[in-house]
């Protein structure tokens, strides 16, 4: 029983973590009823189940090359998908799309 | 392990496709093509170290970047269409 190292125990922990955001974050992306609310959902599993899944492959792979490569892909993530969801929402606000909150007919 | 996380993947993509093809407006599509393009990158990622081949990161690299530049071509387009004044709907 003790080929299990703090390592894998880790792994498998931030393996969870990520999966249960990124299933949460799809639901909420399925069934929240506006744009921007639906925004929120995509957030979530955009910034914390992304690190987390690429900090539990990190861990697995240690101090390689391959570590260097996911810190690029971790990197690109967060300045993309930062300015892609503020581009979206700026767009959006432009396009005449508003809030649910707020709005004098609520459907 | 990787084989859990990858199918959680999956099944998250699945969520996302099913809004791109619901959804309202012509935002929610993109916004689900974004996160869509998210976890693409996640999933060749989790794949790579699945069958024990970590190259498979350098196309992940490439992917999100393309997701990203794709995102922001149509924004583009969508702001040269109010800059413009032409079918200020948000519908399609």
């Amino acid at each position: 029983m003790m080929d299990f190292c703090l390592l894998d125990i880790l792994t498998a922990l931030l393996l969870t973590v990520g999966c249960f955001l990124g299933i949460s974050g799809g639901v909420g992306l399925y069934r929240l009823p506006d744009f921007f609310t639906r925004q929120h959902a995509t957030g979530v599993t955009d910034s914390v189940c992304s690190f987390a899944i690429l900090f539990a492959l990190m861990l697995q792979a240690g101090f390689t090359l391959v570590s260097v490569k996911l810190c690029f892909v971790l990197v690109f993530l967060i300045v993309t998908s930062t300015t892609a969801t503020h581009a979206l929402a700026k767009t959006a606000l432009k396009k005449g799309i508003r809030p649910l909150l707020g709005r004098e007919d609520k459907r | 392990m990787y084989v859990a996380s990858a199918l959680a993947i999956l099944v998250v993509m699945g969520l996302t496709l099913v809004r791109a093809i619901l959804g309202p407006t012509a935002f929610d599509r993109l916004l689900a093509v974004n996160m869509f393009g998210t976890k693409t990158v996640l999933l060749i990622a989790v794949v790579g170290f699945m069958t024990e081949r970590p190259d498979f990161l350098d196309i992940a690299l490439v992917y999100a970047l393309v997701n990203f530049l794709s995102t922001l071509a149509v924004l583009r387009f969508f702001e040269r269409q109010i800059s413009e004044g032409t079918a200020p709907t948000g519908e399609g």
